[in-house]
């Protein structure tokens, strides 16, 4: 699998997006899983950025993917510090505005967007995998 | 992303063109303390140009509807929401949290 590198900053986000919207559309998914598929990666990379990485431009983020018949995966690598999904809360969508907190919205919305999301940590490098089905 | 604020007597309209993500969300949120700040509560914030919104976007709205409704003096709605960005505010829980408007005109008219 080719690996494009991007630099972990937050200005890399639209080229990441750029990227994963003309795969996706190779891929032959319609534009609006194609705009899950984006929202999915761009959530990924920030929390790679601001917890992985704890900060802009301390490390890079590498993308890849694979187009099967009837899936498609996206392959995010990291080498920050490996990020516990569990322990990032699962958000109240049905709280009052006062006590709306919007924290965890991001993999909450990954999770819901995507068919299939697994993280694999080792001692140098932070995998993610994101498969989204298709003929959906 | 680009941020047009239009001001009227009682309520400003803000247009963004482009992203809204973890990159551009901060001047978006700077861009409505202002208005707050200088004593603007009632906001239209029209989407009808804004092509993806990320949960740190999505941040930004919660923290302005919380500004905008204090002490009810007024309240941030939206308008010409497009399809991609409502399934967006849908998916987060945001729909009963938001007026949305099909237009601006329709929008100012609420205040």
């Amino acid at each position: 699998m080719d690996f494009r590198v991007f630099p972990g900053n937050y200005k890399s986000l639209k080229f990441i997006s750029n990227y994963i919207k003309t795969v996706a559309k190779e891929a032959g998914f319609d534009e609006f899983t194609i705009y899950t598929i984006e929202t999915a990666v761009d959530e990924a990379c920030s929390n790679i950025i601001e917890h992985a990485y704890g900060g802009e431009d301390i490390g890079d983020i590498e993308i890849g993917y694979t187009d099967e018949p009837k899936q498609f995966t996206i392959i995010i690598k990291d080498h920050g510090h490996p990020f516990d999904p569990s322990s990032i809360p699962i958000p109240n969508l049905s709280s009052k505005l006062a006590e709306r907190k919007a924290n965890g919205l991001g993999l909450y919305m990954m999770h819901q967007w995507m068919d299939e999301i697994n993280f694999q940590f080792s001692e140098n490098s932070n995998i993610l995998s994101m498969v989204k089905y298709k003929g959906n | 992303m680009e941020v047009e604020v239009v001001n009227f007597k009682r309520s400003s309209i803000v247009n963004v063109k482009g992203r809204i993500d973890s990159s551009t969300s901060p001047e978006l949120l700077r861009k409505f303390n202002t208005l707050i700040d200088d004593g603007t509560y009632r906001i239209v914030f029209n989407m009808n140009e804004v092509t993806f919104i990320s949960s740190a976007g999505l941040r930004v709205l919660i923290t302005t509807q919380k500004k905008c409704k204090r002490h009810n003096r007024g309240e941030l709605v939206l308008s010409s929401v497009p399809e991609n960005i409502l399934a967006a505010l849908d998916l987060a829980g945001f729909l009963p949290l938001f007026k949305i408007y099909t237009t601006d005109i329709e929008a100012v008219g609420n205040f």
